[in-house]
């Protein structure tokens, strides 16, 4: 057990920020700055160490710790024993679709930290209560079995309750408890779907290739034996990942009304990440909750707890269970272009200038979910390189917006922290006043504006660009909505900006950038831009991993379509004919038959 | 068999086995003698009572972990009880709960010195009657353990003497409580009566036998009926919907710490005893499936002229008996699923902590009886199945234990701390006595179940064995009392974290390095420890389980 052996490193990447929070609650009362300086140095510490993992690996192999570029599968996966009555296993792993979020939580926790340096109430519960948020985002974005990721998933449910509760705005405990209460009412849910899937899932059903693959645990490997009658349950994501897409799937047993397991799961999963994400009906906890949680609150849930609900579906429901994903992507699909334009419209309609961002979050993580989504619409026919270019874009627009809507909640903070008001109406001329905070400001409204050359395009095209090619008429909408983005933000620049004086109140605290503004702001900036001009450097991480996942579904799809059209076929041949026509075709098949 | 043959061998019954099985409880015994004369020599001004209580607890919870689980159920006192893995583990955390329970009264000072000796010796007694209760073979001691234990409960409700609403509390108690025993007690009859025997194992082999005989359909009535009575009985001790209107006045008229017990113990001795009359009534052990059955005598008749014989072959009894399992399981999971959604609606209007706990004790009887409905289901197809189903049933009490006695340990502490038990008037608690309020933060968590506090670990745990039977719609149902049963609990924390302090109220201040301190933080490490390594307990729980289905 070295340091640089996997279960070392990724648990230490989890759990640091928890023992940072210990050393904090060990310190004595009293001292905040000193909190506030062990907090951040615990998240910069954490984020050394997820890039650490990060570095791409020599090509000859011989360090240990690195991260293989153009690998797709699992890497640094290990399985340790945990609860060996239900088959549960502290198992972790890291492939090129959890690695770009993890490093996205790390730094956007070094730049919230950073943010919280205003706070000045019970400073010592806020640092803990923000480290284990962090220990909770960066286990979700790491677990291999289910219901490790459940058990963190949920463990960031109180500290983000309290955040808001305690330091928010006027409402906040209204927002706090709708908070906890959408997304409690979510993962219970997807709790009930954990069962359904523990309980019909088979590891010995599943061939040996499939069970070396899914990094199970060796006692696992050693138990496994196709021939045994007695179920193996596991929660293992890769092996429930490989039962949902063989051939003969157990998922696809019936469970009520007619329809499936996989159907059923599918459902309460997207029930639970799509609260998260959060999508229209279910995303009204989300304006609230962002106006009343501070600043520094704000940015981690746009920039890291939205993001989880995409990474749930992409990882979880999607490989799971691929015949629901097709039969149920009418579903995805409409409420992802349902939540684009709700999104906009609703945000234009905003004074208040938070809950105009709020609003445009629930718009652009429109895009994540018709990304994900898409591959599902074109069925057997389509070809798989547009699924991976729907679903490549969606990841992009993940990460993008994690930079962009986290970078606005800052900069919509940092003139609220000055003037104390938030509306829009009251603004204006915040240009001669603040020249640096404007140019940054208007830098990073563009990247999420979806400007060409700034990390909000990628996304956007590359999702509208494969909608294009399934449903015609998606791709209009989706396209035409960024008409609305640009019409909301360009007029939210104009009112606060732009204009000849700012009318509002406090215009005497109207005062430049500090340089700690500046420091967290300036590197969301860059990285907008750089994301933007040279997109390949997340791609590089991001694109084999996800092709992957796609190729996968994709067999599994042609595989299901397949029998789908021969049902169908059989179906539409024996209706109309007579007896006689039947028997003939039975006498025919018969006779080919060897 | 000669008259003092008889007595030889009983005598030998007793001394060669039954006492000694039976040494924890006879140590409880004596300890209540103790107690009595502590009293005689003393002036009742000392703490000797308390003493005495704990000494004796202790001893007997020591003798009960050294006792070792037998290969196969042992029955004792001539087939009265039986011990078992099951009942031993049950014994075992009775046992660890009254000696928690009492370090707890000392910390909260209830009982005072002066009725000190009154209180453990009805605890006392009220542990002996839930010991029989969770070891009961034969239905007479089904019987007399429940009202063992009842009984010392209805005086506890009103040991406050002079408290009006204590008495009418009492009263109450013990009104309704003597109408369900009554109706139990009927219900028992009726059914020994058809089935010629009270002895547990061999009523199920007899009812096997008349279920597959011919005039089962003439015994369809009674027996329907005898199984609803003794379950009103059993739905009395649970306070499930709709026999728990005694639980919040009993609770809001007890003290604090008198709540604890009818909550905690008093609810796990019922499940117990549930669990292993409607397992033993549903389940022919693989041992006596040959033996044969003696359909009752009043049917003879009928089945000389049907099968040409008195004696019917039960032929695989536990397939025989699927219809009573179907009846009992279906009964169970309506009586669940109705006790959980009422709980948890009704508690969330609750000012009074104690009222408010009621509320959730009774939601959570009806968690606790999903997986009863479940185990009844599972014996009839796959043991192994049943006997996990068991041991999460057994995981779940455990932890139960822990969860609710913080939860009147916190009540009674702040009952000290200021003079009342409302909710509103915990309001900013966190600000003076921020470890206090976390270790409640974590009780309460717990008690809604959210990972990775024990209080999930065990939630997971039955609704995964509930899913196992098959019943999807009674997960569904537990799962979304969960999150009604956020409401309330969330309330109480989010009264002492955001609320802000009133003016008026005396400032508490609860440290770490206070007795009550110290309390409440060994329960929450404890709750957070079992959250996340639960295994070992519940592989235990699972041994437990296995000699209860052997």
């Amino acid at each position: 057990m070295t340091l640089t052996s996997p279960p070392v490193l990724l648990s230490l990447i989890i759990f640091l920020p928890a023992l940072g929070a210990l050393v904090i609650g060990l310190l004595p009362k009293g001292r905040d700055d000193l909190f506030k300086q062990v907090a951040l140095a615990t998240t910069i510490l954490t984020a050394i160490l997820t890039i650490v993992v990060a570095m791409p690996a020599s090509p000859s192999g011989n360090s240990s710790v690195g991260f293989e570029l153009g690998k797709a599968q699992m890497q640094y996966a290990f399985s340790i024993p945990w609860i060996e009555s239900f088959n549960i296993y502290y198992a972790l792993g890291i492939d090129g679709i959890s690695l770009p979020l993890v490093l996205l939580t790390s730094f956007l926790s070094i730049l919230a930290m950073g943010a919280s340096w205003t706070i000045n109430k019970h400073v010592k519960a806020y640092c803990i209560l923000f480290l284990l948020l962090e220990m909770g985002m960066l286990g979700v974005f790491m677990a291999l079995d289910f219901f490790l990721f459940y058990v963190f998933w949920e463990v960031m449910l109180l500290p983000m309750y309290f955040l808001i509760g305690i330091w928010g705005g006027p409402r906040r405990e209204y927002a706090a408890i709708k908070f906890f209460l959408f997304t409690m009412a979510g993962s219970v849910l997807m709790l009930v779907a954990i069962l359904v899937l523990y309980f019909n899932s088979d590891v010995n059903k599943l061939n040996v290739m499939a069970v070396t693959s899914s990094h199970v645990h060796e006692s696992v490997q050693e138990e496994y034996d196709p021939d045994s009658k007695t179920p193996l349950h596991t929660f293992n994501l890769l092996a429930l990942a490989h039962q949902g897409q063989a051939a003969d799937s157990p998922f696809s047993q019936d469970l009520v009304w007619g329809k499936s397991i996989q159907w059923w799961v599918f459902l309460l999963l997207l029930i639970g990440f799509l609260v998260k994400v959060p999508s229209v009906p279910i995303h009204t906890w989300l304006p609230d909750a962002h106006v009343e949680a501070p600043t520094p609150i704000s940015m981690i849930l746009a920039g890291v707890l939205l993001k989880m609900g995409g990474y749930g579906i992409i990882r979880i429901c999607y490989p799971i269970c691929p015949e629901a994903a097709y039969d149920l992507a009418w579903l995805v699909c409409s409420l992802g272009v349902i939540s684009m334009v709700y999104g906009a419209f609703a945000a234009m309609a905003q004074t208040d200038f938070k809950r105009l961002v709020a609003y445009s979050s629930v718009s652009h993580m429109g895009y994540v979910v018709l990304g994900l989504g898409v591959w599902s619409l074109g069925g057997a026919t389509a070809t798989g390189d547009y699924w991976k270019m729907g679903m490549n874009g969606a990841m992009f627009q993940m990460i993008a917006h994690g930079i962009s809507s986290a970078g606005m909640f800052f900069l919509v903070g940092v003139i609220y922290e000055r003037v104390h008001h938030r509306n829009l109406d009251d603004f204006g001329g915040l240009f001669g006043k603040m020249p640096v905070y404007t140019g940054i400001s208007m830098g990073i409204f563009f990247a999420a504006l979806g400007l060409p050359g700034l990390c909000g395009f990628i996304g956007e095209v590359l999702v509208v660009l494969s909608v294009w090619n399934y449903s015609q008429v998606l791709a209009v909408i989706s396209a035409s909505v960024v008409i609305l983005t640009a019409g909301y933000i360009l007029w939210t620049i104009q009112r606060v900006y732009l204009g000849a004086e700012y009318r509002g109140p406090h215009a005497e605290e109207i005062k430049p950038m500090t340089k700690r503004e500046l420091a967290i702001a300036a590197p969301l900036l860059a990285f907008a831009i750089v994301f933007g001009v040279y997109p390949k450097v997340v791609f590089n991480y991001m694109s084999p991993s996800v092709d992957k996942v796609v190729d996968d579904i994709a067999a599994t799809q042609t595989h299901y379509s397949r029998l789908r059209r021969t049902a169908d076929a059989e179906r539409s041949e024996a209706l109309p004919t007579d007896l006689a026509a039947l028997e003939t075709r039975v006498d025919r098949e018969e006779a080919t038959q060897p | 068999m000669t008259f003092f043959e008889l007595v030889h061998h009983s005598l030998q019954d007793s001394l060669g086995t039954s006492l000694w099985a039976f040494a924890p409880e006879l140590i409880v015994c004596a300890t209540i003698v103790a107690l009595l004369f502590a009293r005689m020599f003393t002036s009742g001004q000392s703490n000797s009572a308390y003493v005495v209580m704990m000494v004796g607890t202790v001893a007997a919870f020591y003798v009960a972990v050294k006792t070792k689980a037998p290969d196969q159920p042992v029955e004792i006192f001539t087939g009265m009880l039986v011990q078992d893995g099951f009942s031993l583990f049950m014994r075992r955390l009775l046992l660890l709960f009254v000696f928690l329970f009492t370090w707890m009264t000392r910390l909260s000072g209830v009982p005072d010195r002066e009725s000190a000796t009154e209180f453990y010796t009805l605890i006392l007694g009220a542990l002996l009657g839930m010991c029989l209760m969770v070891s009961a073979n034969h239905m007479l001691m089904v019987f007399m353990g429940i009202e063992m234990a009842s009984v010392p409960s209805y005086a506890l409700v009103g040991i406050m003497k002079g408290r009006r609403l204590s008495a009418e509390a009492a009263l109450k108690f013990a009104v309704f409580g003597g109408g369900a025993a009554g109706v139990m007690l009927y219900g028992i009859s009726l059914l020994v009566g058809v089935l010629g025997t009270a002895h547990l194992p061999t009523m199920s082999v007899q009812l096997a036998g008349l279920l597959s005989s011919p005039v089962a359909s003439d015994y369809q009535l009674i027996l329907v009926l005898a199984g609803l009575m003794i379950l009103v009985g059993f739905a009395f001790k649970l306070s499930a919907v709709p026999f728990h209107f005694w639980t919040p006045d009993a609770f809001e008229g007890a003290t604090a710490e008198v709540a604890a017990f009818l909550s905690i113990a008093s609810k796990a001795a019922a499940l117990a005893l549930l669990l292993r009359l409607t397992l033993g009534l549903g389940y022919v052990p693989a041992s006596q499936e040959s033996q044969p059955a003696v359909v009752p005598q009043l049917a003879s008749a009928a089945v000389e002229s049907a099968s040409g014989g008195v004696e019917v072959r039960a032929q695989g009894g536990t397939t025989a008996l699927a219809p009573v399992r179907h009846y009992l399981a279906w009964l169970i999971a309506f009586l669940a699923a109705v006790t959980c959604t009422f709980g948890n609606l009704v508690a969330y209007g609750q000012d009074n902590m104690k009222r408010l706990l009621a509320y959730s004790t009774i939601a959570h009887a009806g968690y606790m009886m999903m997986p009863v409905a479940a185990a009844i289901l599972l014996v009839g197809s796959d043991v192994e199945a049943a006997r996990q189903t068991v041991a999460a049933i057994l995981f779940y009490l455990a932890v139960y234990l822990l969860m609710n006695l913080g939860a009147f340990a916190i009540v009674a502490f702040l009952r000290n701390e200021l003079g009342s038990e409302q909710l509103p008037d915990y309001a900013g608690l966190a600000r003076r006595s921020p470890w206090f309020v976390i270790c409640v933060a974590v009780v309460m968590f717990s008690l809604v179940g959210l990972p990775p506090l024990a209080g999930f670990a065990s939630k997971f745990a039955i609704f995964a064995q509930t899913y196992r039977a098959g019943l999807l719609s009674l997960v569904m149902i537990g799962v979304l009392n969960t999150v009604l049963s956020l409401f309330y609990y969330l309330r109480v924390v989010k009264t002492m974290v955001l609320d802000p302090e009133p003016k008026e109220r005396p400032a508490p201040t609860i440290t770490v390095w206070s007795n009550a301190g110290y309390y409440c933080t060994l329960i929450a490490v404890l709750l957070v420890v079992l959250g996340v390594f639960w295994n070992p307990l519940f592989v235990e729980a699972r041994n437990a389980a296995s000699l209860l289905l052997p």
